[in-house]
């Protein structure tokens, strides 16, 4: 990782200085990439958490975030979404701009995420508005979304009145309703409750595979980033660097058998070792 | 069955009341010029309020009050909108608010006799510069306390400056609003009846009371004190009336 070669590094100052999506991917992803990061700097205060740090993300897949806590996972991808500005580095997206492309931000806090004053329908609704959608147009999209999705919530509810788990399934559907080209999911999970979290993640899975979006997760428990990515990127203690990008090879879909599956036990043991490492070496 | 008679409990409190009002002026453990019977307050209370004086100067109390208050509102909210939108604005101009709000309004009264003279425009004005500053606060506050995660998803889904603003900034700030209105009214209701009692006034509930205390009609002060208690009482609960129908999401 630390050997990307000079020529991938580019200046803020000259933007046309080398063509984006043909350099070499970073990360070993082998794909063409969807995402591209390179000399990407981020301190807070004197602490350096990103320090010319280079990466790829590949297009169509499930991406999970690991890593030692505060090493960085949520301001990663909060930098990538626009979220935090960032100190110096460039974030592409197939060559474009963010603000050039639609993406997707569910948070963790679906609570506060969420607009109390309005119906789900209305919620998910809303980015359309936004987009100058008209009325007829955004309620015909928003129903297609329910349906593909087959979501069973009572969607003229307040989300107030709905359960943990239904807000943040609106969160996504909200996410999710302008097609996006990426969605970012921030510890989607962790408000909720064991059993209501083990529904989510199915939910998420079958989101995944129906839409085939990338999408990329940040996770506080091992098991479920495994699970969940086609990739881990396990992050090292800051300032952050990949310390494996790890490939899934585990067939989708994925359910409780896989949690036994040998493939899927070595991986997770793989990615405990290198995350314990990086925790011995803080 | 117990259940069904628990709506019933605020009636208590009530009964209760009464009941320890007409013990005590049927014993006469106090002098019945002080402190009337219940039915004779009642008698006072009702034959004013049904075309008598007490129901012009109750009247008149609501109409100053409420004047006060839409005043208040209408210059109060977009200004508190304004100043809560910039931090560094409030920052800029708290301890002015802060002085002000801290001030009693009636303190102010002469200042306000000499601008306005003896007339409604003085204790309208009056109660509506208590009850802005009261209303910009609670609003301001309203507004720089929304919740970060609500404007930053706003934001992330591409809403402008403008539309976070109306959209999320503004909805935010609506149950802290409802706060600032109904310590506005309260306070504009406290000022008129003061100012209707002192700066030669011909009616409103505090020239009432204040008339019937020195005529030394007892039932007739304390009618229109009841008069008056029930006049903030019904402002509070229409406040909390139309507030739970428009901010639903309030405290959930």
């Amino acid at each position: 990782m630390d050997a990307t070669p000079d020529t991938v590094r580019s200046s803020p100052a000259d933007p046309h200085a080398e063509e984006f999506p043909s350099t070499p991917p970073v990360g070993g992803a082998g794909k063409r990439p969807h995402v591209t990061i390179r000399g990407l700097s981020k301190r807070f205060g004197r602490t350096v958490i990103y320090d010319d740090f280079d990466l790829d993300l590949p297009r169509g897949e499930l991406i999970s975030v690991f890593g030692p806590n505060g090493c960085g996972k949520s301001t990663l991808i909060n930098m990538i979404a626009g979220l935090i500005p960032v100190d110096s580095g460039r974030i592409l997206f197939d060559g474009m701009l963010l603000s050039e492309i639609k993406f997707g931000y569910v948070f963790q806090n679906y609570r506060e995420a969420l607009f109390p004053w309005m119906r789900a329908f209305d919620n998910i609704a809303y980015p359309l508005k936004l987009m100058k959608v008209p009325a007829a147009e955004r309620k015909a999209k928003t129903e297609a979304l329910v349906e593909r999705l087959g979501v069973k919530i009572d969607l003229s509810m307040y989300p107030y009145q709905m359960s943990g788990g239904q807000q943040q399934l609106v969160s996504i559907m909200r996410s999710l309703v302008v097609e996006p080209e990426i969605l970012f999911l921030d510890e989607p999970f962790s408000a909720l409750d064991y059993e209501m979290t083990l529904f989510m993640r199915e939910q998420l899975q079958k989101l995944f595979v129906e839409s085939g979006t990338t999408m990329v997760l940040v996770s506080h428990d091992l098991e479920e980033a495994v699970y969940l990515a086609d990739r881990v990127l396990l992050l090292s203690r800051h300032p952050a660097r990949v310390a494996d990008f790890v490939p899934v090879n585990v067939p989708r879909p994925r359910g409780d058998e896989t949690l036994s599956d040998p493939e899927f036990v070595r991986l997770k043991a793989h990615c405990l070792e290198v995350f314990q490492r990086e925790v011995r070496r803080g | 069955m117990i259940r069904r008679l628990d709506a019933f409990l605020p009636l208590v409190g009530v009964v209760a009341l009464l009941a320890f009002w007409s013990l005590v002026s049927a014993r006469g453990w106090v002098d019945p010029v002080l402190l009337p019977s219940p039915a004779a307050t009642f008698k006072a209370f009702w034959s004013g309020m049904d075309g008598g004086a007490l129901g012009f100067d109750f009247v008149k109390t609501v109409y100053r009050t409420t004047m006060a208050t839409v005043i208040a509102a209408v210059i109060a909210i977009p200004l508190g909108i304004m100043l809560g939108s910039s931090e560094r604005l409030y920052r800029s101009l708290e301890f002015v608010i802060d002085f002000f709000r801290s001030t009693p309004a009636s303190a102010m009264f002469p200042l306000f006799l000499v601008l306005f003279g003896v007339g409604d425009e003085t204790k309208i004005s009056v109660a509506a510069f208590g009850a802005i500053l009261v209303i910009l606060f609670n609003v301001a506050y309203g507004v720089m306390n929304a919740r970060k995660t609500r404007l930053l998803a706003a934001k992330v889904m591409g809403a402008s400056r403008l539309r976070v603003l109306f959209d999320v900034m503004l909805r935010e700030s609506l149950p802290q609003t409802f706060v600032g209105l109904r310590n506005g009214v309260s306070l504009a209701l406290v000022i008129i009846v003061v100012a209707e009692m002192f700066i030669g006034s011909q009616d409103g509930l505090g020239h009432s009371v204040f008339e019937a205390q020195q005529l030394f009609d007892m039932p007739r002060m304390y009618a229109a004190i009841a008069a008056a208690g029930a006049l903030g009482y019904g402002l509070n609960l229409l406040f909390l009336t139309i507030e739970r129908r428009f901010v639903h999401w309030s405290g959930k």
